[in-house]
Parts: structure tokens; sequence; C-alpha cells
């Protein structure tokens, strides 16, 4: 079997990559340490404060949600509907928001498609191969974390823009990429490009190669194994990188308002029209739209509970080659 | 899944690309003018179709002046844009996007609309704010936004110097009183209309040095219990200039449609749409309809007291300029 020797199986899990991206997404797989530990100690054994400082903690985290989460979003539902249902629904129906949300869910659309493709092909060729420059690879997927989205917009218009690389050449033959549809997508692609492949190299590193290995010597093809093999195993923890880049797509701002030129109803999405609103002081449509996008964020909270509890019922059945 | 997303998105494409009018116009403008061109795009589209026949749909562009002149140079396709100030059409023309000569295209520098720069004070003035002077005194707050970014801001800048040197005498102790008055500003908003939300509702600051259309327009949405409009006996002439970005016009072939918009603001109906949205028209006739609508201030221009946009620019607002080495201090 020739392609069996491109299969390594990784030497170490690779747990080393503590990033900002660890941070913002936490893969539901590296809990399985501490469930280990959950399996060996009761949880009361692990309650060694004393009740005071148990209760000064809870407090604290509480009133600390409470400030900074949960009343601004009870702010933004109440001054959206501060002047009624009709003016509320009213806003949203203007032209500029309806065109707003429009290009919200196109942009979004294009950019969580393409990002679901490369960050699988990514996240396939980090986890199951070994290759030089592998590193590179994932730090340069890293790097749309770590740079400023102003920087982000900044670099597109350094390359499209007309006194930009490409820019002459891309307005002699009148095509529009800067201040159009098109680089409002690639900003919001570069930006939400590391969620898919982010939360799929953990869970593929740890599944290991043993199962592709397997279909292969069975006699199934390259597509074959993907499909049948690998794919379900990664399903749910896909659907999570999808979830999350959907969020950081529809609600990016910083990248996007450099690259919009800001034409109403034409190339403001969702988060550059709350600001205009704001600014002609019709503060319930703005927060009518900003209601929008945060029960997106609502529903997306909800989606990811559920999606977690999946990935860990789906792991804890599964026998972890390793442990043998 | 894809069978079903895929129709979506055509018809997201095809919603958006339905309604497509004859022309299609972009006015790519500063902050303060939105009410403004809202008014008069509905104006010129309704007497263009009723001579031509044919529908012109504009669309607006609106953000701080000076980035507005930079994502034009950046390619954003433009058709006409109405800014601030002339320096911006400048960088526009310096890319060689605009006619060198555009200001002598349209009549009256091509500034169909003109404004000065006004207080707005919290009801009843209590800290007696009623000339430039009152701005320097100790424990008066003043919002304005920064020089650096604004363009609002700069003519505030430059009214207050005008109006110093006019007293004092010399352009060092105007440089003295701009310097105490910066001293009294807690916070510099990188644009006008950001200031205006930082004094008129986050209620920071005691004066507001505003364009007299912001003011207004500011009285008009929070209501005349809450401010009142103060106008200095002196101040400057702000004339926002307006051009067509000829490379962009002759490019889409929008030259003509775009060249009667902004002639449309030297007839009789532009310039009263320009007086209903609080900016001062260059029209005699409409200007003495709506004499009482603006306070009686003497006013000086930007050519007389600091010999244009680019010296003043140079001289004041530059690295290194006369503001920078206030704002150290």
């Amino acid at each position: 079997m020739p392609t069996q020797s491109s299969f390594v199986t990784p030497a170490t899990p690779m747990r080393a990559y503590a990033s900002t991206a660890d941070l913002a997404i936490s893969p539901p797989s590296h809990r399985e340490a501490s469930d280990r530990a959950r399996a060996v100690a009761s949880p009361k054994d692990l309650r060694t404060e004393p009740a005071p400082v148990r209760f000064v903690i809870i407090a604290l985290a509480v009133t600390f949600l409470t400030v900074f989460v949960v009343l601004p979003l009870v702010v933004v539902f109440a001054s959206a509907f501060s002047k009624g249902i009709s003016a509320y629904f009213s806003a949203l129906a203007e032209p500029e928001a309806l065109s707003a949300i429009r290009l919200t869910l196109l942009v979004a659309a294009i950019s969580v498609a393409l990002n679901l493709v490369f960050g699988v092909i990514a996240a396939w060729a980090i986890a199951k191969f070994e290759f030089r420059g592998k590193t590179f690879l994932i730090t340069l997927i890293d790097l749309p974390f770590s740079v400023s989205p102003v920087i982000s917009g900044l670099v597109f218009v350094l390359l499209f823009g007309a006194q930009g690389y490409w820019g002459t050449w891309l307005q002699a033959n009148n095509i529009h990429i800067l201040f159009a549809v098109p680089g409002i997508t690639l900003a919001t692609i570069f930006v939400t490009f590391p969620f898919v492949a982010r939360s799929l190299i953990p869970l593929m590193q740890e599944q290991g190669t043993q199962e592709e290995e397997a279909a292969i010597s069975l006699g199934a093809s390259g597509l074959q194994t993907f499909f049948r093999v690998t794919l379900p195993n990664i399903k749910w923890g896909l659907l999570y990188g999808v979830l999350l880049c959907n969020a950081r797509a529809m609600g990016e701002f910083g990248a996007v308002s450099v690259v919009s030129g800001h034409i109403r109803g034409e190339t403001n999405t969702m988060p550059l029209l709350v600001e205009i609103l704001y600014n002609e002081y019709q503060f319930v449509a703005s927060f009518a739209i900003a209601s929008l996008l945060a029960m997106l964020a609502l529903i997306t909270l909800v989606v990811k509970t559920v999606l977690e509890q999946r990935l860990d019922e789906g792991q804890t059945p599964r026998d972890d080659p390793r442990d043998h | 899944m894809i069978r079903r997303i895929l129709p979506l998105v055509a018809g997201l494409l095809w919603a958006s690309s339905a309604f497509a009018a004859d022309y299609t116009l972009l006015n790519v403008s500063y902050d303060p003018t939105r009410e403004l061109y809202a008014d008069f795009n509905k104006a010129f589209a309704a007497a263009y179709q009723k001579e031509t026949g044919k529908s012109v749909e504009i669309k607006q562009s609106h953000g701080g002046s000076g980035s507005q002149a930079r994502s034009v140079i950046d390619g954003l396709q433009a058709d006409v844009v109405t800014l601030a100030l002339a320096y911006d059409i400048d960088a526009i023309a310096a890319k060689g996007l605009v006619a060198p000569d555009w200001q002598k295209r349209l009549s009256l520098n091509a500034s169909p609309y003109t404004s000065t720069i006004v207080f707005l004070v919290r009801k009843g003035n209590p800290k007696a704010i009623k000339d430039w002077d009152d701005l320097i005194k100790p424990g008066v707050q003043v919002i304005t936004p920064n020089p650096k970014t604004s363009g609002g801001a700069r003519w505030n800048y430059l009214a207050a110097w005008g109006f110093a040197e006019k007293k004092f005498g010399s352009a060092d102790k105007a440089k003295k009183f701009v310097g105490d008055l910066f001293k009294n500003v807690p916070v510099l908003d990188t644009g006008a209309r950001g200031s205006t939300v930082t004094f008129v509702e986050r209620g920071v600051g005691d004066v507001l040095l505003a364009w007299e259309n912001e003011a207004f327009l500011a009285q008009r949405e929070f209501g005349k219990d809450k401010f009142e409009i103060v106008a200095p006996p002196l101040s400057i002439l702000a004339e926002p200039p307006v051009a067509v970005v000829d490379k962009v016009a002759d490019k889409k072939g929008t030259r003509p449609v775009a060249e009667a918009y902004l002639k449309y603001w030297y007839t009789k109906e532009g310039q009263e749409i320009a007086a209903r949205n609080s900016y001062r028209p260059r029209d005699s006739e409409i200007a003495k309809e709506y004499e009482k609508s603006f306070a009686k201030v003497e006013l000086f221009t930007i050519d007389d007291v600091f010999g244009g946009w680019t010296k003043a620019q140079k001289d004041h607002f530059g690295e290194g300029g006369i503001f920078d080495q206030i704002y150290k201090n």
C-alpha cells in the first residue's frame, strides 16, 4: 500500500500551541483531561476553599457578568423597543436596513463556505501529515487572530486600492474589489479564516490516522476515505467551527469598515449601519439592528452549547487509541 | 442543504440589483450633510426626471472629510465629492482624479452653500458664553473635534484664531489664545458628529464649537428646551466645496448628470433646500427670505486671514505645525 507511508501518527499530542486562538475557542476535546480528573476525584473533594471565599468568588463572577454582559444586552433590547414594536419593525423594514442585512448574510455565506473548504483542507494537512514548514503554516493560520482588524482592512487597501500594488491594473480593467462586495468579503474571509481550522486541528490530531489507514487498507479511495471516515468523525467539530466563523463574519466591524466605502444601501453591513444610525440620532433604528446582531449572538451561544455536548458525547464512547 | 442555499443566495444577489435607475451617482460627502443630501437628492431626482425623462439614483457615503477624500483617492467610485473644505478636494486633485482648476468651474469658489462656526450651550447658558474670549475662562469646558482628522474642527480652530488675531493684533497672541482654548478641551473626538454626540448625549462640556447647521440640527433633534445657540459677533465663513470627480464620471459616462446635479445647487430650489437645512444660502433672495433663521455674524474668509487652504493647512495642521506645538504644551 503506497499511500500508507504518508500517514504518520503524530508523535506528541500537539498541545503546545497555546495562543490567543486557544483562548478564543476552546475546542471541547481539550476538556478530556479534566474529565479524567473528575473520574478519580468526586467534585466534593475538590472544594478545598472555605465557604466565604467561594461565596465571594461566585458573587464577583456574577456581578462582573451582570455588569459587562447582561446589562448591555438588556439596554440594547430596551432601547430597540423604547418606541414600541411597530417602530422597531419599521426600522428593520427600511431599505437601508434590508440592504445591510442582505449584504451581511451574503458576505457571511460566501466567507463561511470558503473558510469551510479552506479550513478542512488546512486542518487535514496539518493533523494527518508530516511535512516541512508545518509549524509555519500553523502560525500563518493564527495570524488573523493576532493582527488588528483595522490592519487587516488596510492590507487590502494597499493591495487593491487605486494607489495600491494591483490598483492600476484593476482600474484599467474596470474590476472593483475595494469599496465593493468582493473587498468586504475578502476582508471577512481574512479575519474569520482561523475559526474552522482551529477547531478541527486538535480534534483531528486526537483522532489520529488509524481509521483512515484501515479504510485505505480495505481498498477505499482517498475521497471515499474522506467522506466516509474523516468527515463523520469531525462533523460536530466542523459545525462548531462554522458557527464561530459565522458569528464573527456577521459581526466584523474594523476590517470591513476600512474597505467598505460606506455607500448607503450598498456597502454598509449591519455593524456599520448600527454606527451610522446612531450618529444620525436614530437610536431606535440603530438599536433595532444591534438587537438582530445580539440575537444572532444568543442563538450562536445556544447552538454552541448544544454542539459542545454533542462533541463530548461523541467522544466518551470512543476508544482513544493512545490509552492502549 | 446546498440546494436550498444556492437559490437563496441568487435571490439576494438579484434583489440587490433589481431596481436600477437610468443613472446612478455616488456622492461622497462629509459627516454633517446626511440630512441635507437626503433632502437635496430627492428634489434633484424629481427635477431631473421632469426635465429629461431619465431617472437618477444618488447613493451617499458619509464620513470624516479627510478620510472620505482618502477613500476616493484609494478608488471609491465617487462621481461627485461634496466635502468640508477645499483642501480635501485639492488632495484628490493632486492624484489627478479631479482637474486642478476645479474650484473655478463653478461660481462662488464651488461652494453653493456656506456655514459658519457657532457655539451650542446648555439651556440658560449657565457659563454666560457670548464671544470667543469667554471660551478661555477657567472652568469652561469646550468640546471640539480633532483638527488633525476633522474638517469641521479645522474651521473651529481657524475661526478662533481669526478672532484672536483681529482682537489682539498679532499672530503670537493668537497662538497663545488658541493654546489657552485647547487647554479647556477635555476630549478631542475624530469627527464633528462624534463631538456633537459627546456634548449632547453624554453631557460632557459647557460649550460645543459646531457648524451652524449641526448646532441647529442638534437643537431640532433634542429640543430647544435643552440647548441654546450662541452666535459670536465674529466668525469664519466656512465654504464647503463641491466637485465632479472627472476621472470617475468620464469612465462611467455620468458627467452630464453629475454636472447637472451640482448645478442644481445654484437654482432657487437648491438654495431653498440649503436654507431649510440651516446652511446659509448664497442666493440673495433666498437669503433674505431666511434672514431670521440665521444670526447676524461678521464673517471673515480663509483667504483674507490665512491666505487660502494650502497655506493654512501647512502652517497650522501639518506635521510639526502650530496645532502640534500648541497641543504639546
